[in-house]
């Protein structure tokens, strides 16, 4: 009897959701497991490094690796799952895109480091330890992963095969994926599996917004009331599902919060937050510089809120200079 | 890192360093302002290289955006003053981005001296080479930007992993 | 690397680098520029040539597509502006689809602007790259075919509007002629003579208004105004708007019974075909030859109009039932295909000129005035009196009022010193006064004009080479007692002069209409700097604006004299005749269209086109450019936040592939 196909998990720099997503399979993990062989799979089973280290090249079908890489472990490891994986899917946004780890590129990694062991307001740490890569002590050394320099998508470190995209990415899609990859029906390499439209194409809020929207002023979600009827980018929410590729179901919509572009732009895009910001400038109304700046000020955190995702991906991906206030 | 790289990026031995800007001229206004400059004899600095498009309304954030990454020390766009705009009124869109994306530019640590939005008209030849002088000049004193060199010198930081494995691995994107 | 996928084949680049004499190999290095190129991935062929422009240069560009089965061009040059169809053409005469070409200037853009060779040379090659990457990701296209629709409109019923409309109605073409006054004739009308052969100017005008008038082709429409233009070249809707003169055109004589029987015994408002040197009353024909010969109502002076309660004895005086008080403005609705604007200038406003006087000193006059007081028709009938109706003994011209001075307009006026010598000769055959010119530069060009000057200076009028300091009444010694004084440097003596005056003459320069600004954006032109109207050329095509099918003629594009103005008039009507007789006209294929499967339906485009181009097409949800709308500005393609709309010849794809190829390494392609 052939072997099960073997298929791998790991996360980087990741919240653990997009593990919760597998998980989220629910009935479904059973058809999962019984089709293939989780041969690793860190935060749920018990397979170690060395596990992984001693197959063969290539005998892994695939691996799916979320989170973005930020440091020297996650680098080792994700260049080695892609020397031992036919295929590698960067599973999520983080993966995909760098995430919302990925607007850490607006800082440099000494900034980052002062602020979570020094500055920041729930920090006590008189002695002003920081982690050290390296420490000896009774003849031993103990050695940490180093912090890069950069937050990188996936696949700006390895090859990757396909994408999954989303934060977290559904059940829903994996599942497709999953039955795609396994009955041999791929897209071919390099898709990003999930529909390449827009999301308001499948927004169930679609028939409310008008053809002629255009704007004065933005609005944030925790300032104003949000109707649970309405198309939020028509109420004045920043609702980014115009430059987000669908297939999410807008669940977030559904939920009455406005997309905030986890899954990513259509394949014709190469900057997200470019796109999103010429479209709904395009559509403001102000003509005079002044008012145009006041209609503009609406929006108090421009990368945060175009790049929420997509920064470490975008065409400048990081902050030149490195040397914003924390 | 806020030190500029002194070797230019165009690989030739370091000769004294010229910004690159390139410049984004609609066609009715600022490219036919930019020819004139040109019957006129107008001489100015040689550092601006110019995209015609139909309208400074064409051009869309993702140009300037890969402008910069691909190595561009400015960008320059031209467009129709208000009121003018040969299309009625894609300045006013094109105006509307630039406010915006001047504000990422600065939130991503871009100097507001690169990145320059002018409105000149199609017999403003010599304001064309008031600007090109100008902006050449201001971004010159800046230093280069060199954000392929900031990148390559970022990726260093995984050069011996991929050494160690053995394998260059290519990577899929950038 | 660029996306390699052409529509026909992998990329067989032909490129040719031109030296244009030595206009670009002068500072370019176009022998460098070749050879690297030659270098770049997908080039064939790489050539250097004196003049590609000319037939060997395109013969070339045609021999090679057919022997190396090239399949896309790439030409340094020029300007596109100027060769880009040239070369297109070649292209298609090759046997390949136009739009397989690319054009890199490097002469206007590179050679005729920068001095350092090393410097040029690397742009030129920068320019060039990106063009070969560009090109790459060129398609096939067909430009887009409009007909042209066979009627004009002429905006304007001066001497150029009247010329233009003539030359057309002859030709067998329908022609909407409007006028913002009462009366075709603009200022020609005005004149007295004109130079430099002393024709009487309503002599030679009046019979072509009258053609106007009687002409089968032409609908004439005065005392109107354009509302509105929509539509683009060969299909031009206009909304006209017809102010109501309370008198119904086609009854009225003109037999001008209603003047003499209007309740104002005596005429008592400024009469503005005079300058306001006379009166007029509420009901008036602004001139004896106005065409139509229909009078107006005044609504501002008139007492029924204004107040509404008069005893009308106008209409009891009309025994033909012309005059209708309850006329209102009507709005026409024409559709033409061409439209030739000739709407003027307007005279300088000596207003702002204070330190001449005008407005202050009785005697300072304007030309246009002294040519209303030359006129036998005018308002002393033909005599040059001082306000107080004695005859100057002491006349004095000032050239260059407005005209060549930083202080208001630096150009120069063009007509002012010929019609300033006219007036000078006028002036002294009316009067016998001494008559003094106060020039800086004696100007007179054009056929007969240097001749007519020589006949001044035997005529004993005083040439005073200087520009004058300020006119003056107070006076210095008793015989200035009582003079206007012109204080002016002689520059030929070198000495400053003061000379006692009866009458001074401003010879006013010509400006663009006040509102040039808004006629020219309602018609989608452009205004140079000074404000006068854009030509696309200004030696190769004076009278073509930047848009297709809209012509300029006569002083509204700058100042000009009549030979001039008439000469422009033809050569607009000729131009619309070319667009006509051709039938259609091929615009530029660079439209944008939205690709329907990759479009959400997210509506952000439809808001955003200022033609109405786009629309939401309920039935499939989604957005829909009409392609015979679309101008092809792009912005929606930059707006769309999913990427659907693509823009023919300006493409993503196509512009990015630019702007890799201007900064890429020297060394890699």
């Amino acid at each position: 009897m052939p072997d099960k196909p073997k298929v791998a998990f790991y996360w980087c720099a990741s919240c653990g959701g997009c593990e919760e997503s597998v998980v989220d399979l629910a009935e479904g993990i059973l058809g999962v497991v019984d089709a293939v062989d989780i041969i690793f799979w860190p935060v749920a089973m018990d397979f170690k490094r060395s596990d992984v280290e001693a197959m063969a090249d290539g005998s892994i079908l695939v691996s799916m690796i979320n989170g973005a890489v930020r440091s020297t472990e996650q680098e080792e490891m994700v260049r080695m799952l892609r020397r031992k994986s036919q295929l590698v899917i960067a599973y999520g946004a983080c993966a995909h895109l760098g995430g919302i780890p990925g607007l850490a590129n607006q800082f440099d990694r000494e900034q980052i480091l002062k602020f979570v062991y020094e500055e920041s307001p729930s920090t006590q740490n008189i002695e002003k330890t920081y982690p050290t890569l390296k420490f000896q002590e009774d003849g031993r050394t103990v050695t940490l992963p180093e912090m890069h320099r950069l937050v990188r998508t996936l696949d700006q470190v390895i090859p990757v095969d396909y994408y999954l995209p989303g934060c977290p990415p559904t059940p829903k899609l994996l599942q497709q994926a999953l039955t795609a990859l396994l009955s041999g029906t791929a897209p071919p390499k390099g898709s990003v599996l999930s529909p390449d439209i827009a999301l308001c194409e499948e927004c169930p809020r679609k028939e409310t917004k008008p053809p002629d929207l255009s704007f004065t002023a933005f609005k944030r979600p925790h300032t104003s009331e949000l109707d649970p009827e309405k198309c939020l980018l028509t109420q004045g929410f920043l609702c980014m599902g115009p430059a987000t590729r669908g297939g999410c179901e807008a669940l977030c919509v559904q939920g009455n919060m406005p997309c905030s572009g986890c899954f990513g732009p259509t394949s014709r895009v190469k900057d997200q937050g470019a796109k999103f910001l010429s479209s709904i400038c395009s559509n403001v109304v102000a003509t005079d510089e002044k008012e145009i700046d006041a209609t503009l000020a609406t929006i108090p955190d421009p990368v945060g809120t175009f790049y929420r995702y997509g920064l470490a991906a975008s065409l400048l991906r990081a902050r030149m200079g490195r040397q914003a206030e924390v | 890192m806020s030190q500029p790289t002194d070797k230019p990026s165009n690989g030739n031995p370091p000769a004294k360093w010229e910004p690159r800007i390139v410049a984004f001229f609609c066609n009715w206004c600022t490219y036919t302002a930019a020819d004139l400059a040109g019957v006129s004899r107008m001489k100015h600095a040689s550092n601006v290289r110019i995209i015609r498009v139909m309208c400074s309304g064409r051009v869309d954030p993702q140009f300037v955006l890969e402008a910069f990454a691909k190595g561009a020390d400015g960008v320059l766009i031209g467009g129709c003053h208000f009121g003018d705009c040969h299309y009625s009124e894609g300045n006013y869109k094109a105006a509307r981005r630039i406010r915006m994306l001047r504000r990422v530019l600065a939130d991503m640590g871009i100097e507001a001296d690169r990145f320059r939005l002018e409105w000149i008209s199609a017999s403003e030849g010599e304001k064309v080479k008031l600007v090109i002088n100008d902006m050449a000049e201001k971004v010159k004193a800046l230093g280069p930007l060199g954000m392929p060199g900031q990148f390559k010198d970022f990726d260093r930081e995984m050069e011996h992993l991929e050494a160690e494995a053995g394998v260059k691995e290519v990577a899929h994107a950038g | 690397m660029p996306d390699a996928t052409p529509t026909n084949g992998t990329p067989r680049i032909g490129f040719y680098v031109c030296h244009c004499g030595t206009n670009i190999a002068g500072t370019v290095d176009v022998k460098a520029v070749a050879d690297y190129v030659a270098t770049l991935n997908g080039v064939v062929v790489s050539r250097e040539y004196k003049y590609m422009c000319s037939d060997p240069g395109q013969e070339l560009i045609q021999q090679d597509i057919r022997e190396q089965k090239l399949n896309r061009i790439v030409v340094a040059s020029c300007s596109p502006l100027l060769h880009e169809h040239t070369f297109r053409h070649a292209t298609e005469q090759g046997g390949l689809n136009p739009f397989f070409f690319q054009m890199v200037n490097i002469r206007e853009n590179v050679s005729w602007v920068h001095t350092d060779q090393a410097a040029a040379t690397q742009k030129a090659k920068d320019l060039t790259r990106a063009a070969i990457r560009r090109v790459f990701s060129h398609k096939a296209l067909e430009p887009k075919r409009v007909p042209i629709n066979a009627a004009v409109l002429v905006v304007g019923g001066g001497i150029a509007g009247i010329h233009a409309a003539l030359t057309l109605a002859n030709a067998g073409k329908h022609v909407y002629l409007v006028e913002r006054e009462p009366t075709i004739g603009g200022h020609m009308a005005m004149f007295d003579k004109t130079f430099p052969t002393l024709d009487c100017a309503a002599c030679i005008l009046t019979p072509k208004m009258s053609a106007v008038k009687s002409h089968p082709n032409i609908t004439l429409w005065t005392y109107s105004e354009v509302a509105g233009v929509d539509g683009y070249v060969g299909n031009y809707k206009v909304k006209v708007k017809r102010k109501p003169r309370y008198i119904k055109e086609d009854l009225c004589v003109g037999c001008m019974e209603c003047v003499t029987a209007c309740i104002y015994k005596d005429a008592r408002f400024p009469d503005e075909f005079n300058v306001g040197l006379s009166k007029r009353k509420p009901v008036y024909i602004p001139f004896p030859q106005a065409t139509p010969q229909v009078v107006l109502f005044d609504p501002e002076t008139c007492l029924q109009l204004k107040k509404g309660k008069c005893k009308q004895t106008c209409i009891e005086a009309c025994d033909r039932e012309c005059i209708d008080f309850t006329q209102t403005e009507e709005f026409k609705d024409i559709e033409v295909g061409t439209i030739i604007l000739a709407t003027g200038f307007q005279p300088f406003d000596p207003a702002k000129t204070p330190y001449y006087g005008y407005g202050r000193y009785p005697n300072v006059y304007t030309a246009l005035e002294v040519e209303r007081l030359v006129n036998a028709s005018g308002p002393t009938g033909g005599e040059v009196v001082l306000r107080d109706g004695s005859h100057p003994k002491a006349v004095g011209i000032i050239h260059c009022v407005g005209s060549r001075d930083e202080k208001t307009n630096r150009w120069c006026s063009r007509v002012c010193c010929m019609y300033s010598l006219k007036l000078a000769h006028l002036v002294k055959e009316h009067t016998g006064a001494e008559v003094y010119n106060f020039y800086i530069d004696m100007r007179t060009p054009g056929k007969g004009y240097e001749e007519f000057y020589d006949k001044l200076l035997k005529e004993g009028v005083h040439f005073i080479r200087g520009r004058v300091a300020e006119v003056t009444d107070w006076a210095m010694t008793p015989q200035e007692e009582g003079k206007l004084v012109v204080r002016v440097e002689d520059t030929l003596i070198g000495s400053v002069r003061r000379v006692p005056l009866d009458m001074v003459i401003l010879a006013q320069g010509l400006e663009p209409r006040a509102d040039a600004q808004d006629v020219r954006r309602m018609f989608n032109i452009s205004c140079a700097t000074e404000g006068f109207f854009l030509e696309r050329h200004p030696k190769l095509a004076p009278v073509n604006t930047f848009t297709d099918g809209v012509f300029i003629a006569g002083a509204c594009q700058g100042p000009r004299d009549i030979p001039d103005t008439v000469a422009q008039a033809g050569a607009a009507a000729a131009e619309a005749l070319a667009l006509i007789d051709a039938g259609h006209m091929e615009l530029e294929p660079n439209t944008a269209y939205i690709r329907e499967e990759d479009c959400s339906g997210c509506k952000s485009c439809v808001p955003l086109c200022p033609y109405k181009a786009i629309s939401f097409l309920e039935d499939k949800k989604k957005a829909w450019i009409n392609e015979a709308l679309c101008k092809g500005c792009g912005t929606c393609v930059a707006a769309c936040p999913s990427g659907s709309i693509v823009q023919n010849l300006f493409e993503d794809e196509q512009i990015f592939n630019e702007i890799d190829g201007l900064l890429s390494e020297l060394a890699q392609v």
